[in-house]
């Protein structure tokens, strides 16, 4: 084990190393700049497919792939996720049963508010992201909380977002370390591998947007949340931004973490952020 | 109650293209729920487009269509203004139909 | 002649039986060890966030033949397991600093 860190060390202080000969600009590797990752993040996706305009990388595979693109466009003239958004905004104006509604938890009765979440909440000290904040709004009426990655949930998204269509992203960063700590653990658990298949989000997503798994052509990393939640063909019905995080984990077999646990709220936070100003598109209708 | 099937049509020349997207579960019989029993078979059998008491689509689906099935066809002949009446029956015998003018 | 061999095999079964029961409840001792040591690694490999849902069904094939008898698939199963479990944890371990090789910078 001794030998194994030092090797870790030694690994560790050469790759220092390098990184401060190859980048002079960067000041130390252990500062957390989401500023710089937001454009380097930007940079690398659009030097990669210099034909997608920015906006249009929110319509994932679509952006990749010129016949899936027509296939879209005809779909959304009728698209499949309208039975789900109507139950949303049924849902999100129905009274509890001690007369309030969702309604009453958000700004602006809850319209047009999406693109600011996740955001950093400093009494609490952790990532508040849409799918808790609407869970929490029922606890706090005395109604049982919704499944993270059932209908119900899914439906409440859509409805808010597609009341947000069109407008960018705008994370917000406040300046406190802790929100920085949570900035940056989204963002390691974004490129960390695991399951047996050794794959990271950026496997798919960084390395092989547009290219294969299986059949399924991949969305890049950039704007990848802007589209939630996704009505995807294969769910036969809309899901939610929990319940991708989970299949991909166990689809990658790595056994899933609790829907909104902390490593999920983070990776959102990073993945929202890094896609500030690209326009929120969902809900998506997916392959 | 609203109807299960949104329906548009739209005249264009000498053809109407018509797309529509009906709710229903579509269940084929060969599912099992979360405590391993079969759901059983919930589909729509016949589907019809009728323009000017004419039929101008029919369709005999089974348990192999998805879940909100969505249709797109065109068919020669149709007028702006005119109706378009499309209905279905399923497997227990439920029916609905809807209306729409053609654009 | 078939009496004497009769008194005499009687012995020798009760000798093979004790000794099959013996081998039998050794194996599934070594085999109780076994599973664990791969529960352990899976539990370690959980407090790391980081466990394979394969780990989780080789464990599960490993009791299911261990119920059955069949202490020799079970046995194999269950070091399978613990090898599993033991390469999530090197996974989680060494990723812990390789993550930033596929940062965008």
């Amino acid at each position: 084990m001794r030998l194994r860190s030092a090797i870790h060390l030694g690994s560790a202080a050469l790759a220092l190393a390098l990184l401060a000969f190859a980048a002079p600009a960067v000041i130390a590797a252990d500062t957390v700049d989401p500023v710089a990752d937001a454009k380097a993040f930007k940079k690398f996706f659009t030097d990669k497919f210099p034909k997608v305009k920015l906006e249009d990388f929110v319509n994932g595979p679509y952006s990749m792939n010129e016949d899936l693109h027509k296939q879209w466009e005809e779909k959304e003239q009728f698209p499949p996720y309208e039975f789900s958004l109507e139950m949303g905004k049924e849902m999100f104006s129905k009274p509890f049963k001690n007369g309030k509604s969702f309604e009453d938890c958000f700004p602006n009765k809850g319209i047009g508010i999406r693109q600011n979440y996740p955001y950093f909440d400093e009494k609490e000290g952790k990532v508040i992201t849409l799918e808790l904040a609407l869970n929490r709004c029922r606890e706090a009426n005395d109604e049982p909380p919704f499944s993270y990655v059932r209908d119900d949930m899914a439906a409440l998204t859509a409805y808010m977002a597609f009341t947000s269509r069109g407008k960018p992203f705008d994370i917000k960063i406040p300046n406190d370390p802790r929100a920085l700590e949570a900035y940056q653990k989204g963002k390691e658990y974004f490129y960390t591998r695991r399951g047996q298949l050794n794959f990271s989000c950026a496997t798919c997503h960084v390395q092989s947007p547009g290219e294969r798994v299986r059949a399924e052509v991949l969305a890049p990393a950039l704007g990848i949340l802007n589209a939630m939640p996704i009505y995807r063909s294969e769910w036969s019905g809309m899901g939610t931004t929990s319940r991708r995080f989970t299949t991909c984990n166990s689809q990658i077999r790595g056994v899933p973490l609790t829907p909104q646990d902390d490593e999920y709220r983070n990776v959102e936070y990073y993945l929202s952020y890094v896609s500030n100003g690209l326009p929120i598109s969902g809900p998506g209708a997916r392959p | 109650m609203a109807s299960t099937i949104r329906v548009r049509a739209t005249a264009s020349g000498e053809t109407t293209e018509v797309q529509a997207l009906i709710q229903h579960p579509m269940d084929s019989g060969f599912v099992k729920d979360a405590k391993g029993e079969i759901i059983p078979p919930h589909f729509i059998q016949q589907l019809t487009f009728e323009y000017d008491g004419k039929p101008v689509f029919m369709a005999d689906w089974g348990g192999g269509v998805s879940k909100d099935p969505y249709v797109k066809f065109a068919f020669k002949g149709g007028k702006k203004g005119d109706d378009l009446k499309v209905s279905w029956v399923d497997n227990k015998g439920a029916t609905d139909t809807n209306t729409a003018k053609i654009q | 002649m078939r009496n004497a061999m009769l008194k005499s095999a009687l012995p020798l079964v009760l000798l093979i039986a004790g000794a099959s029961s013996a081998l039998a409840e050794g194996s599934e001792a070594d085999f109780k060890a076994a599973y664990a040591a791969a529960e352990a690694a899976n539990k370690e490999a959980g407090s790391l966030r980081n466990q394979w849902t394969t780990t989780a069904a080789t464990l599960a094939a490993a009791k299911k033949a261990a119920d059955a008898g069949e202490f020799d698939k079970a046995m194999a199963s269950a070091k399978e397991a613990e090898a599993l479990a033991k390469a999530s944890i090197f996974q989680a371990t060494s990723e812990k600093e390789r993550w930033k090789d596929m940062e965008i910078r």
